[in-house]
């Protein structure tokens, strides 16, 4: 385990421009940035015809490791601790929860609760919950 | 240009997960492990995340949504339900699991690629994977046999 320090204004700053980001996709497209939601309608069934605009929010993701590297020179921490099988299981997992859920942290952790939406605050309590059971079992459970 | 102002976005969402600590999984499982408060090892800046993030969305949503359409967009595209069915946690309590296991949800995966990380491409695959198959799924033929007929003067 590898341990993290508390960083309460770094957090608040960083989740300020997550909102800030969330008003402003609102504002432009109409649309929730439920990131699992943007992600899983690149591939097919197509229902509308947003496909290119959902690329470009994708590729800004991906982007702004990349901007902070050539700007700042070097990038902050990142620890992944788990192995290729723990991986391929989580990823399927969350991949496949939060689009059979309508919505992860972002769809309905951020934009959900934000609309006071009773399925976005069981969707939240309800993967924090797990989430916290999970890592309580493989941390401590012995 | 509504594509160039969507990179946009995108990039400012990415930017607040790296500023935020949230790209980094170890603070993320250090949130999670609530196992960890006794021993001093809990991070609680995640809380921090949401609280900035809820805030801000929690304005700027209420302002955005009086204007009279979306500035490239015809209309505001909003879930309205709010029926609590077995989908609402089911899909979330296995989110959840996946989530505890690597640390890592759908946004802060998508910009660890750019991290250049291999363990961020893996899961991003399997990620991927997951999601089609949960919508593949989704659009199988009903089985029931009773259906709600889409054409609303029907009803």
């Amino acid at each position: 385990m590898v341990s993290t320090s508390f960083t309460p204004i770094a957090s608040l700053v960083g989740g300020a421009m997550i909102g800030v980001s969330a008003v402003l996709l609102m504002w432009a497209t109409g649309r929730i940035a439920g990131v699992s939601g943007i992600a899983a309608r690149l591939f097919p069934p197509y229902e509308d015809r947003e496909f290119a605009g959902r690329l470009a929010f994708v590729a800004g993701l991906i982007a702004a490791p990349v901007l902070v590297r050539l700007i700042v020179g070097s990038l902050p921490a990142q620890t992944i601790a788990a192995g290729p099988a723990v991986l391929i299981v989580g990823g399927l997992l969350t991949g496949f929860g939060s689009v059979w859920g309508s919505g992860c942290t972002s769809g309905h952790g951020v934009c959900g609760l934000s609309r006071l939406s009773v399925r976005s605050l069981v969707a939240t309590m309800t993967f924090m919950a797990t989430g916290m059971a999970t890592v309580f079992l493989m941390r401590h459970w012995s | 240009m509504a594509i160039l102002v969507q990179f946009a976005i995108g990039l400012v969402f990415g930017l607040g997960l790296i500023v935020s600590g949230m790209s980094d999984p170890a603070k993320v499982l250090n949130f999670l492990d609530i196992g960890g408060i006794p021993a001093g090892t809990w991070d609680a800046s995640l809380a921090f995340v949401m609280a900035g993030a809820v805030t801000v969305t929690f304005v700027g949503f209420n302002r955005v949504l009086k204007l009279a359409r979306p500035f490239f967009a015809e209309r505001f595209y909003l879930p309205t339900r709010n029926d609590i069915d077995p989908r609402i946690i089911a899909g979330p309590a296995i989110f959840g699991v996946g989530w505890g296991l690597a640390g890592f949800c759908p946004g802060p995966a998508l910009t660890a690629l750019g991290f250049g990380s291999a363990s961020a491409f893996i899961f991003v695959s399997a990620m991927c994977a997951g999601m089609m198959l949960a919508r593949f799924i989704a659009h199988l033929p009903s089985l029931t046999r009773y259906v709600t007929p889409v054409d609303p003067l029907e009803t």
